[in-house]
């Protein structure tokens, strides 16, 4: 817990936002609360779970009106308990009960005993992995994943994930619903899975936590409050996957040391104005130095045992941008070794990109350009045609870039992205070269 | 798997030794770790404590006594419903009671029979 909460503060402080920090706690309880809560009861009732958990945090934004509690974790999973103990005790609750410990539900011997021991640190962890293992299960679309994990285990309002997705109330409750149905057709269990299913069903889970991270970090519209929540969250998911032996694997380490390293980035990224600052530009003082000692730390862990995940290769690659002094000396050429090795694994066209502008940096520029315009695939996409412009720009043919920034500038509609582009498209027209924004 | 009733005397609401609440929660615990490991065994069908009072009713004329109709060390006090293999199993099930924790307290095993 000790390493969550240090998180928390390293997180949260970069940018001095006290109040973020105490409604973030809150809603973990939230997501926590549901967690135990659906383990005791059992899949079928989650909707009960999440009506006690909802009806708990009422109370208190009630009653902490008056007075906040000493120990305001402590009050809510008292009142979550004896709510969930007061609804099981209700008549003919029992039948729809379908976890393994209903007997011990049903007798009074038993019933506060048992509530109690769930909402311990351990139980309550664990009933979370149960949950994330749940959720992230292979039968449930991705994104119907994020979403029921944000809304079980991170507290989200379906109004956040909303925000978060720049999707809709109404399709974010289609999606969840429709994850929950699969789970309750599939009979999908609450385990952890043990032995060789762990490592398949672990892939699935980093890869939720991988999409959810990268939500946060490079969705360009959604507010910067809720995008640092989803980096938060993704970091602090994986990190209860750390401390649990099972799912404490390399590659659970290489994605947690990955999301340190790029999350070191994300005021620097960033200006006043709230434009994008580009890699070369961005104020290396500003990078979050104990974000990147935890991205450090969880690294060298992840290099336990021969297997190398992309996570591992896209660890490195962020590491190499961390360690280099300045722009310019950073080590390109390992970079592109990374990225060569990363393309085997994952050839997606947007890995390729990044590979071709890699090879910009350690190679030259003719040769990324001819790496690029093999990536048919991609034109329709900003980054593509932005790249070109870039490298266009760079050896000096103006007149070719600013035909790629103009149609870069009509493939996206996100305002950071256009006032960029227009700074880049404004110099193709004024010569000599001073060198791209 | 032949199904037994344990019923528990001795320490019945209000005849057991008065607890402070340290005591009362490792009882609990106590009771909890008993059937709790019945549960895991699958052996565990239904279990209640009782409460001391109660009502009697008798014969023909369905007459209602009121309780208490037995010493206090009589009373049952609660009951566990298990499955065991035989009298043996039902005999060591018994033997982890947390009731048996009291010198006063009895574990009754009854087989449960057939009409």
């Amino acid at each position: 817990m000790g390493e969550l909460l240090i998180f928390g503060f390293i997180f949260y402080n970069m940018q001095q936002e006290p109040n973020q920090l105490v409604d973030h706690l809150f809603r973990t309880e939230a997501g926590k609360m549901t967690a135990v809560l659906t383990r005791l009861f059992g899949f079928k009732q989650h909707e009960t779970a999440e009506d006690i958990v909802h009806d708990t945090i009422y109370q208190a934004l009630k009653e902490w009106r008056f007075r906040v509690p000493e120990n305001p974790t402590a009050w809510l999973y008292r009142v979550a308990k004896n709510k969930a103990i007061d609804y099981l005790r209700r008549e003919n609750r029992m039948a729809e009960i379908s976890s393994e410990l209903k007997p011990l539900l049903k007798s009074e011997y038993t019933l506060p005993t048992v509530v109690n021991f769930y909402f311990n640190e351990n139980e309550i962890a664990d009933s979370q992995l149960r949950m994330m293992f749940a959720a992230c299960h292979p039968a449930i679309p991705e994104e119907a994943q994020i979403a029921l994990v944000l809304k079980t285990l991170c507290g989200f309002s379906v109004e956040e994930i909303a925000r978060a997705f720049l999707s809709n109330k109404d399709s974010i409750e289609k999606r969840l619903y429709r994850a929950k149905e699969k789970i309750r057709e599939a009979n999908i269990q609450l385990d952890v899975p043990v032995g060789n299913d762990m490592q398949t069903r672990l892939e699935t889970v980093l890869q939720c936590i991988y999409l959810l991270f990268n939500e946060g970090y490079n969705s360009s519209t959604a507010d910067s409050v809720i995008r640092k929540d989803l980096c938060y969250e993704a970091i602090r998911l994986c990190l209860l996957l750390t401390e649990n032996p099972n799912s404490n694997l390399p590659e659970t380490n290489a994605l947690l040391a990955l999301m340190c390293y790029n999350a070191s980035r994300f005021d620097a990224r960033i200006d006043n104005d709230g434009l994008i600052v580009l890699l070369q530009d961005q104020d290396r003082t500003k990078w979050n130095k104990e974000l990147i000692q935890k991205g450090q730390y969880y690294f060298n862990i992840s290099s336990a045992g021969n297997h190398i995940s992309t996570y591992h290769l896209e660890a490195a690659i962020s590491s190499m941008h961390c360690m280099a002094a300045s722009f310019a000396q950073t080590n390109w050429k390992a970079i592109l070794g990374f990225y060569n090795l990363l393309t085997e694994r994952k050839p997606s066209p947007v890995v390729l990109l990044n590979r071709a502008i890699a090879l910009s940096f350690a190679e030259s520029k003719q040769a990324a350009i001819a790496e690029i315009k093999k990536l048919g695939s991609l034109q329709n996409h900003y980054l593509y045609n932005a790249a070109l412009g870039d490298l266009y720009f760079d050896i000096g043919k103006t007149d070719e870039a600013k035909v790629y920034y103009e149609t870069a500038l009509k493939q996206t509609h996100n305002p950071q992205e256009h006032e960029l582009l227009n700074k880049k498209l404004a110099l193709t027209s004024s010569k000599p070269n001073t060198g791209r924004p | 798997m032949a199904e037994f009733l344990l019923l528990f005397r001795g320490a019945a609401a209000g005849h057991g030794p008065v607890l402070s609440p340290d005591e009362r929660e490792a009882q609990m615990q106590r009771w909890m770790n008993w059937l709790g490991d019945l549960t895991k065994q699958g052996k565990m069908l239904g279990a209640q404590p009782l409460e001391a009072t109660g009502k009697v009713i008798q014969g023909t004329r369905k007459t209602v006594i009121d309780g208490p109709f037995a010493e206090g060390k009589e009373i049952v006090g609660g009951y566990l419903l298990c499955k065991a293999s035989n009298w043996d199993v039902a005999v060591e099930i018994s033997k982890g009671c947390p009731i048996l924790e009291h010198e006063q307290g009895t574990v009754e095993v009854r087989a449960v029979g057939q009409m």
